[in-house]
């Protein structure tokens, strides 16, 4: 597949500028690479959160695509609604063009509040795909833990204290729950690689079936960094393997760009402290006392690279 | 016109409407006593009876969030649901009427928990009703039916947009067989038209954004609309009512009255219980006592100036309610007594609590009703039935 920025760059732009969204934020960015590629007619739905709000805010909208927000836990369902409208029109002759179906959620949209409704539509094979921006935290509510946060980081409901360092437990695996829907397409993605990133959703939009795309959303109010440090900070996730990039095309599993790099021993896998080094809601992992926190976060994500790429040889 | 009767209980019934209305979308979940309807709607899914997109969801709150997004899209669009279902509904209620997606709901009246309980009331749609639905009960079968085919000319005006529910008893109307008269399927056809959505998503020529973000700037603003819908939608189902008596020989009205003209004591109540209150209303006339009793048909909105005109000069009105709000009073009481005040002269109002999780309400029960008010044994609050 070639992709090339000229191209890409002439491409209409089906969310604008002019939104809410913070300085150095990774959603806008993830969100027009996602949109950017298709170009079949495309209906947004979008569950509550961050990047709903900072799009919407009436009388203004940043859309210039049919676009749809009904609630916090329903992204999927939302957007399967949309789906049942379009299969039963498009049968009854009433609608000629193929169209596509994207919902947008939050991790806290999408890990917790969400979950159901996502399984359900999974299951009932919906043509749609879904995109979670994960920015490990409830975020738009002012950086409250969900089951995406990594564990140590230090949220307003898991702050660090003089007993506790931080979030407890590891973020659940989404993206593999997901692929064992037995659903065409999954992937994980990084915005900083936006070749990778579009790549991965044309195949999710033509999947015959349900697809999902998990984004890690770097957030500089929630992970106390330099709004310029975002892509950096993306690629850092890759490259610590606490986001490998990979895809679940049909129930293979392959790695991709830097992971798969990594996997092959041409690019260094960097060690957790870097990715703790790197933002504020860390920091405090550094000291002596948590230091069995750390030793155990990389003991884990250690684990879960070498099953992963147990999974990408079978 | 066919004018064959048949025997069918009131779920049946509904799908037996839907069927004939061939909706573009049905999204639902199973729930006693309203599965009876998506089991015989799938029915006519399976053997190609209808163009519906059927999508049996996961759980209540995504049923009604499917049917939102997919009205939204431009589909005409129903569900059904129940008690807890329809509590589990709740954030998604306001969420439809604020987005005035004309979607209409069968609510088959079930008890809500604690204790479980499977049987009528009507806790579930008075939980419900403040959430900017439209309302309307059903007597018997008859009206179960023929309310789910009214129901969509009134949600879908223009000068309504708002989502409606059909309230049908449950197990009472839901599960019971009795006599009907179905419509035929063209003149159904003819009735609810071809639907025309207003904005729809699917439109992506013209793209449009459906549920923004309102400021304390706007909010209010949007909320007042609602207001001005539903004031429409009196007018709006008056005609929708005269019309359907045309196609159909069947007048309803927003107020039913039965034998209240003359009467000094007249109760008021909502859905199966009104053709029970009529027995016991003639046996107390056949003693002389001057009786009446009345069903508000249309729930939401309040028909108000009916029902103080149908109550005024009455020496006792009794309000019952198929539900109890713990530390107030019952919802119909109050806005049978609120309405009221719009009277020169307040008649003397008692509430009556009765039915509660499929109590039954016996016409030896409800002749008590209006013999304490007689009596003068009539307190504000009484609990009927209730064992003690």
């Amino acid at each position: 597949m070639t992709l090339s920025l000229k191209e890409l760059s002439k491409t209409p732009s089906k969310m604008t500028s002019g939104h809410r969204l913070c300085a150095g934020c990774a959603e806008g960015i993830i969100v027009r690479q996602v949109l950017m590629a298709t170009d079949k007619p495309v209906v947004v739905s979008n569950a509550t959160g961050c990047f709903e709000v900072s799009t919407t805010i009436y009388p203004y909208t940043a859309w210039n695509v049919p676009w749809i927000h009904t609630a916090f836990g329903n992204a999927a369902a939302t957007c399967a609604g949309t789906e049942a409208a379009y299969q039963s029109l498009r049968r009854q002759g009433k609608i000629k063009e193929e169209m596509k179906f994207v919902a947008i959620g939050g991790d806290g949209a999408t890990y917790d509040i969400g979950f159901q409704a996502l399984s359900g539509a999974l299951e009932r094979g919906h043509q749609f795909m879904y995109v979670c921006l994960n920015n490990e935290a409830y975020m738009n509510t002012g950086i409250q833990r969900s089951g995406a946060t990594g564990v140590g980081a230090s949220t307003t409901t898991s702050p660090v204290g003089s007993v506790i360092p931080g979030k407890a437990g590891y973020p659940k695996d989404l993206t593999m729950i997901v692929a064992n829907h037995n659903i065409p397409y999954a992937a994980q993605v990084s915005p900083h690689n936006w070749r990778d990133t579009i790549g991965k959703c044309k195949k999710g939009f033509d999947a015959d079936g349900p697809s999902f795309i998990n984004a890690i959303s770097p957030c500089p109010r929630g992970w106390r960094t330099d709004p310029a440090d975002t892509i950096t900070l993306a690629q850092l996730a890759v490259e610590t393997c606490v986001w490998p990039l990979y895809e679940v095309e049909n129930g293979t599993y392959r790695l991709t760009a830097e992971s798969a790099k990594i996997a092959d021993g041409k690019l260094a896998k960097r060690p957790l402290t870097d990715w703790f080094n790197s933002q504020g809601r860390f920091k405090h992992l550094l000291k002596d006392k948590w230091m069995s926190v750390v030793e155990n976060a990389q003991a884990d994500i250690d684990a879960k690279w070498e099953k992963l790429q147990k999974l990408c040889k079978l | 016109m066919d004018h064959k009767d048949i025997a069918i209980n009131g779920d049946s019934a509904i799908a037996l409407a839907w069927k004939q209305i061939d909706p573009d979308v049905c999204a639902a979940y199973p729930i006693t006593p309203q599965t009876i309807i998506v089991e015989r709607f799938s029915d006519y899914v399976a053997d190609g009876e209808v163009n519906t997109e059927f999508v049996c969801t996961e759980s209540e709150h995504s049923a009604l969030t499917v049917c939102i997004a997919a009205a939204s899209s431009g589909a005409r669009t129903v569900t059904a649901t129940a008690s807890v279902g329809l509590g589990y509904m709740w954030e998604m209620l306001g969420i439809a009427s604020g987005l005035r997606v004309p979607i209409t709901m069968a609510v088959t009246n079930r008890a809500l928990s604690a204790p479980i309980n499977i049987h009528c009331d009507h806790g579930d749609a008075m939980a419900s009703r403040d959430t900017g639905w439209l309302m309307i009960f059903a007597e018997n079968v008859q009206e179960a039916y023929d309310n789910s085919i009214i129901a969509l000319r009134i949600a879908e005006h223009k000068d309504v947009q708002l989502p409606m529910m059909t309230c049908l008893d449950g197990f009472i109307l839901t599960h019971a067989i009795e006599r009907m008269t179905p419509i035929d399927t063209n003149v159904v056809k003819s009735f609810v038209g071809e639907y025309e959505p207003v904005h729809p998503l699917l439109d992506w020529k013209n793209p449009v954004t459906h549920g923004v973000m309102d400021g304390h700037d706007y909010y209010y603003e949007h909320k007042y609309q609602m207001a001005e819908a539903m004031n429409a939608a009196l007018k709006v189902t008056e005609d929708v009512l005269d019309e359907f008596a045309k196609i159909t020989g069947r007048k309803y009205s927003l107020v039913e009255e039965y034998r209240c003209g003359d009467a000094e004591y007249v109760a008021v109540c909502l859905g199966s219980t009104f053709g029970t209150m009529k027995v016991a209303v003639d046996s107390l006339r056949e003693e002389g006592k001057k009786v009446g009793v009345m069903m508000p048909r249309l729930f939401r909105p309040l028909p108000s100036e009916k029902i103080a005109k149908a109550v005024s000069g009455k020496k006792g009105v009794a309000v019952l309610d198929k539900f109890m709000s713990p530390g107030s009073y019952g919802p119909l009481f109050e806005d049978v007594a609120t309405s009221a005040l719009s009277l020169d002269k307040i008649p003397k109002m008692y509430g009556y609590v009765y039915g509660l999780g499929g109590r039954d309400a016996k016409v030896s029960d409800l002749r008590t009703v209006f013999t304490d008010m007689i009596d003068k044994k009539a307190k504000k609050v009484n609990y009927l039935g209730v064992k003690l």
